[in-house]
């Protein structure tokens, strides 16, 4: 028998289980974190992750399970209690007071003081002292809100850090930083390594996973897949592990797709936004269906966020009919005739207390202006047209969206879009949360759209379903266009080893 | 460090123009006499004033101090007059009871997590109510103290007298500046100002320092009902209605940021100055209606809230960047 060697474990979680009403976050999950290590957590959507850190930092109640720190058990009541068990955590938006200097944030609630008074140069003088360690040399005395969200973060470390923290967990720190604050963020958390202290890290860029992790924990659906050591974990297991799809021996793809050919509709050229996307050269034809495919957090999102104009790109330059065009608001966008229908229909898209009818003109009526109102009589025509193409479930057009199925209402954000006559279309997760059959629908619903000369540029997590309906996919990985597979490259299988190369 | 203190300096600036416009129209505007007068007659906006400072910087309103000031008058009143009670005793008595009121308010704040506003107005007018359950009349106070308290004055060269009311003021603003800036407490309440779940995720004590801070600013109320009732010589159930807008608009003129987390206990005073010094003009002038402070003071509040938003948004930017 194989002696294993007990590695004295700083955070031991077993079999965690948290249930909310309707779906099971956590499913008996184990983790474990030592001393001097850093641990990547990874999951795509609904996998767990904030389920778990927010069970560790006492956010959320467990239902069952133990957590275990330094061999005694735990059980946090609230972030500040947890904190004070010495796990600390530093959320991707910093949850510190802006207002305040930075003295005062890593101080506050335990200032020096004397006579009751905090002694305020003492405090920037350890402040000082305490940032020096990281290599951070500013003026305490300015508010934290004046500093890059890159200083803010070292500063909510070192706060965690210096109140004793044994565990520090970073959720998605890096997300907003650009490469050079990435690179200074890495060296203060190798310093903490060495100093004993377990990190655990949850991020989606794989590069960083590579460059800084000792360990991986994979999670999805609020199961764990797996704790392995990362170097010796091949990243297309992790992808596949991360994504639940094994390779499949012999690869699929579709016998027959069509090469369109002729000039493109839309055209980028090196357009990008720093901090949010890697500058991408982009190309789409009447007719072609163009698919963008990469893990959460690879820039799928932005990608469409820019091309819509939601976010302004500070490089590159747009062309519609090869003529060159400023793309700076949604409303640039949408005169150029371009839609957008966005992956979360409730906060961004339907407006629920609205009819039908009402949420499918409403694009066509903003473009025409508010004060050249539709009359009635178009307004239903074109509702009942869309109702009966897109084939709406409802008994008339006169019912609040808020009333219809996730597909139906997807069906409607389309129908906004399609009623302003769109020459490109960005769907992005058109099929997210609707069943099975809505999927069909919404897939086949794509292939007639573009037979109809419409450009279209999906975005879907859904590997098959994108290689299904993509005459071109671009795959992103760590907000880059890395590769765009086109013809016979075009599979899931493609797609899933271009996401995990290097 | 300039761009951190502009919101006060651009009061002070405001101050100094409108003193220097004064001072060309009347030149008596110089003398010790009207500026000890000017610091005597606002004594009890300002130290209530002081009370809303740490309101507002925590993110909340206190509509309850005009009714508070009232109360207390009132209380005085009946009880020195009608029951012969010590006017020390009846001071001691009320500033009790208004710190339990503020406490009470700002417990269901926190507990049931209301808005201020909603808490504070019920406060309001309950305790306007309670001053017409104690009486509907004006009752004048003709207790000996109040004679010697009202004559303790330190004279100034040139015919002007620092009253004991305006060293009371002048005093409240001195603790409430080592209170903002140089306690736990004070930092507390910026932290509350700037981001309640962030200050609490940081263990700031959210519920102690609610209460405290309401109970703050009833105490205070009531030490201005208490200075009041010295400079009017009686209690009155409708007395100092209103105070509480004209409390907020001082705070916020003194480049206190109404949404909380920004602002100094100086500003305050100098905003309670700058209202001062419109009324004196007034007065001064002799042919313009009273009300004529009322619009002027409008005029500057909505500059003051648009520059506010002006520096915010222009900040925003900056950071931005």
């Amino acid at each position: 028998m194989q002696v294993i060697r007990e590695e004295p474990e700083l955070l031991e979680i077993r079999g965690l289980t948290k249930g909310f009403p309707g779906v099971q976050a956590l499913d008996h999950v184990d983790f474990t974190l030592r001393a001097g290590e850093i641990h990547g957590l990874l999951g795509e959507n609904g996998a767990g992750k904030s389920t778990l850190i927010k069970v560790l930092t006492g956010v959320f109640k467990r239902d069952g399970g133990t957590i275990r720190l330094d061999s005694q058990e735990i059980a946090p009541q609230n972030p500040a209690d947890a904190l004070s068990l010495g796990i600390g955590t530093v959320y991707q938006e910093v949850n510190l007071l802006p207002n305040l200097s930075v003295a005062e944030n890593l101080f506050i609630g335990r200032q020096p003081h004397r006579f009751g008074l905090v002694r305020t140069a003492e405090m920037r003088r350890r402040s000082s002292e305490i940032l020096a360690g990281y290599g951070l040399d500013i003026d305490v005395a300015n508010p934290l809100g004046s500093f890059s969200v890159a200083v803010q973060q070292i500063v909510a470390i070192a706060r965690a850090v210096d109140l004793s923290a044994k565990v520090l967990i970073l959720d998605e720190p890096t997300a907003s930083l650009d490469t050079q604050e990435v690179e200074t963020l890495f060296r203060i958390l190798n310093g903490l390594k060495q100093r004993g202290i377990g990190i655990v890290f949850v991020t989606h860029f794989l590069d960083q996973v590579y460059g800084l992790c000792d360990r991986v924990t994979i999670l999805r659906n609020g199961r764990l897949i797996g704790t392995r050591p990362i170097a010796d974990l091949p990243r297309i297991e992790l992808v596949s592990m991360m994504l639940g799809r094994e390779l499949a021996a012999e690869a699929l793809h579709r016998a027959h797709r069509r090469a369109v050919t002729g000039e493109p509709l839309v055209a980028f050229r090196n357009y990008g936004k720093r901090r949010l996307l890697e500058p991408f050269d982009l190309a789409i034809r009447p007719g072609e269906v163009v698919g963008l495919a990469g893990l959460l957090g690879s820039g799928r999102t932005e990608t469409a966020k820019l091309v819509f104009g939601i976010e302004r790109a500070d490089t590159g330059e747009a062309f519609v009919d090869g003529k060159p065009v400023r793309i700076a608001s949604p409303r640039d966008a949408a005169r150029l005739r371009f839609g957008f229908t966005p992956e979360d229909r409730k906060t961004e898209g339907i407006v629920a207390e609205l009819s039908i009818r009402e949420n499918i003109i409403l694009a066509l009526q903003a473009q025409r202006g508010w004060l050249n109102r539709l009359p009635r009589r178009i307004q239903d025509d074109i509702a009942n047209r869309f109702i009966k193409l897109l084939d709406i479930r409802t008994p008339d057009a006169e019912k609040p969206i808020g009333l219809l199925s996730g597909g139906n209402q997807q069906k409607a954000l389309l129908a906004r879009w399609l009623a302003t006559e769109p020459r490109f279309l960005i769907l992005d997760e058109p099929t997210r949360g609707i069943d099975v059959g809505a999927h069909a629908e919404i897939i086949r619903l794509i292939e007639r759209l573009c037979e109809d000369g419409l450009a279209l540029l999906v975005i879907s997590s859904e590997l098959e379903e994108i290689a299904s309906y993509s005459d071109r996919v671009v795959v992103l990985r760590d907000r880059r266009h890395v590769r765009e597979l086109s013809g016979a490259e075009v599979s899931a299988d493609s797609i899933m080893t271009t996401i995990a190369s290097h | 460090m300039i761009k951190r203190h502009l919101p006060v300096l651009i009061t002070l600036a405001v101050f100094v123009v409108g003193y220097l416009i004064c001072l060309a129209h009347f030149p008596s505007f110089a003398s010790t006499r009207v500026v000890a007068n000017l610091l005597t007659d606002n004594a009890f906006l300002g130290i209530v004033a002081v009370g809303m400072t740490f309101v507002i910087l925590s993110g909340g309103i206190d509509l309850s101090v005009g009714s508070v000031i009232a109360f207390t008058g009132v209380f005085l009143a009946v009880t020195i007059e009608k029951h012969g009670l010590n006017p020390y005793l009846a001071f001691v008595l009320v500033l009790c009871l208004a710190a339990l009121f503020g406490a009470g308010m700002g417990f269901l704040i926190h507990t049931f997590q209301i808005p201020a506003f909603i808490v504070t107005l019920a406060g309001m007018f309950l305790a306007r109510g309670l001053c017409f359950v104690l009486t509907t009349d004006s009752i004048p106070i003709n207790a000996p103290a109040y004679g010697q308290i009202t004559d303790i004055a330190f004279a100034l060269p040139g015919g002007g007298r620092l009253t004991f009311i305006a060293l009371v003021m002048l005093l409240i603003f001195a603790g409430g500046i080592v209170l903002a800036h140089f306690t736990r407490f004070g930092a507390n309440v910026y932290a509350l100002g700037g981001n309640r779940t962030s200050a609490e995720l940081m263990g700031v004590p959210v519920g102690r320092t609610t209460i405290r801070i309401y109970m703050l600013s009833s105490f205070l109320a009531a030490l201005a009902g208490i200075i009041f009732s010295f400079y009017t010589s009686a209690g009155y159930s409708l007395a100092a209605t209103g105070v509480e807008l004209d409390t907020i608009a001082a705070v916020v003129i003194g480049g206190t940021l109404l949404t909380g987390g920004y602002g100094t206990i100086i500003g305050t005073l100098i905003g309670v100055l700058i209202q001062g010094l419109i009324q004196t003009y007034i007065t001064f002038e002799g042919t313009l209606s009273s009300w004529w402070t009322k619009i002027a003071i409008g005029a500057l509040l909505f500059a003051f809230i648009v520059l506010q938003r002006g520096l915010a948004m222009a900040s925003a930017r900056s950071g931005q960047a």
